[in-house]
């Protein structure tokens, strides 16, 4: 069992990392060009995930919701910029951290107003709601294989537009010298409300892609914005090829953590060690492999200014 | 005139509790005492964030360290608040030694993430912590013994005590901002490459004061356990940082009473607003979006002409 056993978690982990991708990469840009820290960015997560659940409900199809969640969310998102955070491009990270803590506040005071505080449901399409079989002996979830194929499929397509297109060299060119984009000719401010609205697109995906396996509910936008910090950290802020290893070594480590650490315990401890230490351990361990690459590296694995 | 105003401030804390009973507003004793317990504990932050310039986003953890010592203390039977106390200081101070070794070797946003994640560290642990309760918390008995034929039970009494501590907090911070310490500490913050150039360690002096924040944040943990004879792994949620932020945002960074202002401020807030709704937070961010977007030193920085018009030259 366990050869097969452990390839199934580590599809679990690829699939949570992709997922954890799509916000890191929205989160490193922003925090890359406009040098600003973006708590709220778990709530447009949490939006995106709300209105692909109602979008849902309303035409009877997920696969229509999806992207009319991304751009109801892209279109919140831009808003937001141009109201807030605009202002805040030029101010010290501190009153970034507590503006964006007030804009969580009003977005999961102002959800609960508007769904209710009951998590509610989101149902994977009919045709990814049963199992699939990967290779003789080994079934897995269709609907996981297909938030795989998408989160790869963004990863791609994010690549080539950063590294391929006119409009990712502006993007990289703006996270590594923001001054010198600017007298170049680069209108910085347009540039910089689409990369957010991009931004709250990506994490409208995540949101309606996690939303059918986790639940959607107030507050979900919060411990995946935390895991989301901690991934752009460990990759170097800035940094999308960062944020991609980042996300896939914290989704891994995280996933197979929590399946086996509690296993290794309960070999070399007693069962009763295992039981209680294992959860606490498993759950400490992305944040121990965080402040460890901080403790050799303090600029991340890929830090994004030389 | 702040004398004054401090003094006439402290009387009136110390007269409540006695024109409380005959107005019937016995409620409130304990309500204030919670207000002054997170005043203690936005105060200490406001001694590593306004003076410090340190940014620490998991002040927290040293919250719920404080808090669970004391519980976890009592179910080994040791109930005497001249032991559990100090020992939630020491263990807190403990625990902001490690954190802040590792967290103070890194800079800017790398530190308010780095912080934050410590905490989140704890609150995962304690979670896992079956043997004290783990998510469900743990339940006190009863408060700590003060001995001296006095009972916390009684909530005036323990309102005195809580009193006494804030005020020694406050004071006490005051002594050390303007002491040599605490003048290095300023400079560290206003430039540390000349601070670390003219000969101070300056990773020493930012260690120091990050151990002493933990400690009085601890003692601030310690107090809001016999508050409220129960603690849980919420007391370290990073929303709790982000709560005591808010309260010394609020109040004002830097500024002597700016955590005491804050809390007073936050808590009363939402004290008012939540019996007419129950979205008392969402007021609560428009309040911090406003204060950080048009008045950035907080509602002390109001009331200081000299702050304003040195912000005026600018």
């Amino acid at each position: 069992m366990s050869g097969l056993f452990l390839f199934e978690q580590a599809l679990n982990g690829l699939q949570f990392g992709l997922m954890l991708f799509l916000l890191a990469a929205g989160l490193t840009l922003v925090f890359g060009i406009m040098d600003t820290i973006n708590l709220a960015h778990g709530s447009l997560y949490m939006l995106g995930a709300y209105m692909t659940a109602t979008l849902a409900q309303a035409t009877g199809s997920f696969v229509v919701a999806v992207p009319l969640a991304l751009v109801a969310t892209a279109a919140i998102g831009m808003l937001l910029e141009l109201a807030v955070l605009r202002r805040l491009y030029t101010r010290d990270h501190m009153s970034q951290v507590l503006a964006t803590f007030a804009l969580i506040l009003i977005a999961n005071d102002s959800v609960r107003m508007i769904w209710g505080p009951q998590p509610i449901s989101l149902n994977p399409p009919a045709a990814l709601a049963g199992p699939i079989d990967l290779f003789p002996g080994m079934s897995y979830s269709s609907y996981r294989l297909a938030i795989i194929v998408v989160g790869l499929a963004v990863a791609a397509l994010l690549y080539l537009l950063v590294t391929r297109t006119r409009t990712g060299m502006l993007v990289r060119a703006g996270a590594s010298n923001r001054e010198m984009a600017t007298a170049m000719g680069t209108n910085i401010k347009v540039l910089f409300t689409c990369v957010f609205g991009f931004g709250a697109a990506l994490c409208a995906l995540a949101g309606a892609m996690l939303g059918p396996i986790l639940a959607v509910q107030v507050g979900m936008g919060e411990d995946i914005l935390i895991l989301a910090f901690v991934v752009i950290v460990i990759g170097g802020i800035g940094s999308i090829r960062g944020a991609l290893v980042g996300s896939l070594l914290v989704g891994l480590v995280d996933t197979l953590g929590r399946t086996f650490l509690p296993m290794i315990l309960r070999e070399t401890f007693s069962p009763q060690v295992a039981s209680n230490a294992g959860p606490a351990l498993a759950s400490i361990l992305i944040y121990v492999l965080m402040a460890a690459v901080l403790f050799w590296k303090p600029q991340g694995l890929f830090p994004a200014r030389g | 005139m702040q004398r004054a105003l401090t003094l006439a401030a402290l009387a009136l804390a110390i007269a409540f509790p006695i024109v409380a009973a005959p107005l019937d507003l016995d409620f409130y004793i304990g309500f204030a005492s919670r207000v002054m317990i997170y005043a203690i504990a936005a105060t200490s932050l406001n001694l590593i964030l306004g003076y410090g310039g340190m940014v620490s986003f998991g002040h927290a953890a040293f919250f719920g360290t404080g808090a669970y010592v004391v519980a976890i203390a009592m179910t080994h039977g040791i109930d005497s608040l001249w032991a559990s106390w100090p020992l939630a200081m020491a263990v807190s101070g403990v625990v902001a030694l490690g954190i802040g070794a590792i967290s103070l070797r890194t800079r800017g946003v790398y530190f308010i993430m780095i912080t934050l994640a410590f905490a989140q560290m704890m609150f995962f642990v304690f979670i896992g912590l079956k043997a004290y309760g783990g998510e469900e918390g743990l339940n006190m008995p009863y408060r700590s013994l003060i001995g001296l034929g006095l009972n916390l039970k009684d909530d005036a009494t323990f309102y005195y005590v809580v009193l006494a501590l804030l005020t020694a907090t406050v004071y006490l911070l005051r002594r050390l901002i303007d002491s040599r310490f605490g003048r290095v500490v300023q400079a560290i913050r206003e430039n540390e490459a000349r601070m670390e150039t003219i000969g101070f360690s300056t990773y020493r002096y930012k260690l120091i004061c990050f151990v002493i924040a933990g400690m009085v944040c601890g003692l601030a943990g310690a107090l809001i356990a016999n508050q409220t004879r129960y603690v849980n792994p919420n007391l370290m949620h990073w929303i709790v940082s982000g709560d005591m932020m808010i309260m010394i945002i609020l109040g004002g960074l830097g500024y002597r009473f700016g955590g005491v202002l804050g809390a007073i401020v936050m808590l009363v807030l939402d004290e008012a607003i939540s019996p007419y709704t129950t979205y008392s937070k969402i007021v609560i961010g428009f309040v911090l979006l406003a204060v950080v977007l048009f008045a950035p030193r907080g509602l002390a920085g109001l009331f200081d002409r000299k702050a304003a018009r040195a912000a005026g030259s600018h």
